[in-house]
């Protein structure tokens, strides 16, 4: 966690900065046998085994030492400070962790950290920003397409891969393609209309 | 989830080597849907990883020759959407786009999903380990017989395991007569796929005919003009994104109005992808009407039998395929 590398991802925010630097300090205060293995001069907040990972991550080079066993969706929570992406089941079943690997959508929870060695990662922290947001976010305000809002990231970055994907053309290929996606709130109708309303947008851009 | 190491192979050989260096323990990973998810549960518990992901050109899809080929590497996505697969083998194409959801079709493989474990709730259960399974745990019992039973196979159940085989693709493949290709530390062998899964009898944990150390490398079908009278129908609990309570793939040459050939294989109803020869025969020179898909249906699943929960598995598979066969044969939508 000490290395140039590292800290080139945590510039994005000085929320994110203040995040990691809380998990960076937390790490000191682990378990004294956590701390057996990893080196004396190298603390790692890892417990078991670790893989070395050199990644690009919402346009910002990246790279740690990662648990063998860890999602991506545990490196890019509890390392990264990237909560965007959230844990919902755990199992792949429900979407709330979808991110893209090289432009794709992926399950965040069921991808070993360790396969995203040389690829790039794209959150939903990495799509738009407060001042400027993506087409996605704003149809999906436009559209009352959320309530909880916990699924809301994991539908915006499915949703997005969805167009460029060319399956939203019609509201039965929206509903098919999204049904990775599960909202207990059931903000259905607004997510397909909200897609409806970005998708030519997002093709033209 | 106990500690394990993890290494990339870059070919073939390379995982096989690293597959016999890594000793007890070891297993390959590809896209990682059932695997992880399952160390997540308990259920597998793998010492060391060696992710078969990216293995030089194990992703090509070949469409040209005298079979289509299929790399074990390939994603289920980018099969599922090649222009000739969806064109001539809906099949096919229909098996894998009703799989799983886009997220996981990105991720899992084609080679991967042919050794995808059932989805029953009793083997699931692992980390707990209140029921008894004979696939988890050989000779502990099998929960599912007598227990909550509305997902358990009806076709195939032994006294030992009546889980269902999960898959979609599997079945096509098996009604397409697929082949599998295997490489292991002793060279490569082709197996039918109707030789690769394997009955639960007295060893429900001995599922497919594969060795500790070999690698699904590639799918071959043989090419057919059945393939373009062909269909998937999945029947669930929802719309979309479920496993199937019922399923059939169904594909037919015809000469003229009359069956020359069907292939038939079933999913959701049976512990492995079910071939359903009886059904064939009894659409051989017939024409396609709702009164043969029916019979053909119930011959189907003249043998099955069901448990407290899962009786109507039989009628609903049954319809199912009629359904399937009246599809392929171009009398409904």
């Amino acid at each position: 966690m000490s290395d140039a590398h590292d800290s080139k991802i945590f510039e994005v925010t000085r929320r994110q900065v203040l995040e990691v630097g809380t998990i960076v300090s937390m790490s000191g205060m682990l378990p004294a046998a956590a701390q057996a293995q990893g080196s004396v001069s190298q603390p790692t907040p890892e417990n078991g085994a670790t893989v070395r990972v050199s990644f690009q991550i919402n346009g910002q080079p990246g790279a740690m030492e990662i648990d063998a066993r860890a999602s991506l969706l545990d490196m890019l929570r509890e390392r990264l400070g990237l909560a965007g992406a959230k844990k919902g089941c755990d199992h792949g079943q429900c979407g709330a962790c979808t991110v893209h690997i090289d432009g794709r959508r992926v399950a965040s929870c069921l991808t070993l950290a360790a396969k995203v060695d040389g690829r790039t990662v794209t959150t939903i922290e990495g799509i738009g920003s407060a001042d400027a947001l993506h087409p996605m976010q704003q149809a999906f305000i436009d559209h009352d397409a959320l309530q909880c809002g916990y699924c809301t990231p994991g539908q915006i970055m499915a949703a997005i891969a969805c167009v460029k994907e060319g399956h939203a053309s019609t509201p039965e290929d929206i509903r098919e393609y999204m049904s990775g996606n599960i909202c207990r709130c059931g903000a259905y109708v607004g997510i397909v209309a909200a897609i409806q309303q970005a998708a030519p947008q997002i093709e033209r851009g | 989830m106990r500690s394990l190491s993890y290494v990339r192979a870059g070919n073939v050989r390379e995982a096989i080597e690293a597959f016999a260096a890594a000793g007890e323990g070891a297993r390959y990973i590809a896209g990682g849907t059932t695997l992880y998810d399952l160390m997540k549960l308990g259920v597998e518990r793998p010492a060391h990883l060696i992710d078969i992901a990216s293995l030089e050109g194990a992703d090509r899809i070949d469409t040209r020759g005298d079979v289509l080929f299929f790399g074990a590497g390939a994603l289920m996505a980018d099969v599922a959407e090649d222009d000739v697969i969806r064109r001539d083998y809906p099949v096919l194409a229909e098996s894998l786009s009703k799989a799983a959801s886009q997220q996981l079709r990105n991720m899992a493989t084609v080679g991967g999903n042919l050794l995808q474990r059932t989805r029953c709730p009793y083997f699931r259960n692992g980390a707990i380990g209140a029921y008894p399974c004979n696939k988890r745990e050989p000779g502990s019992g099998c929960a599912g017989i007598g227990g909550v039973d509305r997902g358990q196979a009806v076709l195939g159940a032994s006294d030992a395991c009546n889980a269902v085989s999960p898959g979609d693709w599997p079945v096509a493949l098996t009604a397409m007569d697929a082949t599998i290709e295997i490489s292991g530390p002793a060279g490569t062998r082709s197996v039918p796929i109707s030789d690769f899964y394997r009955l639960p009898g007295n060893t429900p944990h001995l599922e497919f005919a594969i060795e500790a150390g070999e690698i699904v490398t590639g799918i071959s079908v043989p090419k057919t003009a059945a393939g373009r009278n062909s269909t998937y129908l999945k029947v669930r609990d929802r719309e979309s994104y479920a496993f199937a309570l019922a399923s059939a793939a169904v594909a037919l040459r015809m000469d003229g109005n009359h069956v020359r050939q069907a292939h038939i294989a079933l999913g959701g109803v049976a512990t492995r992808p079910w071939r359903a020869r009886e059904a064939e025969a009894l659409l051989n020179a017939q024409t396609i009407d709702r009164e043969i898909a029916l019979a053909a249906g119930r011959a189907a699943f003249a043998d099955a039998r069901a448990g407290e929960h899962n009786a109507f598995k039989i009628e609903l598979g049954a319809r199912t395929l009629a359904d399937a066969i009246m599809i392929a044969g171009g009398k409904i939508q």
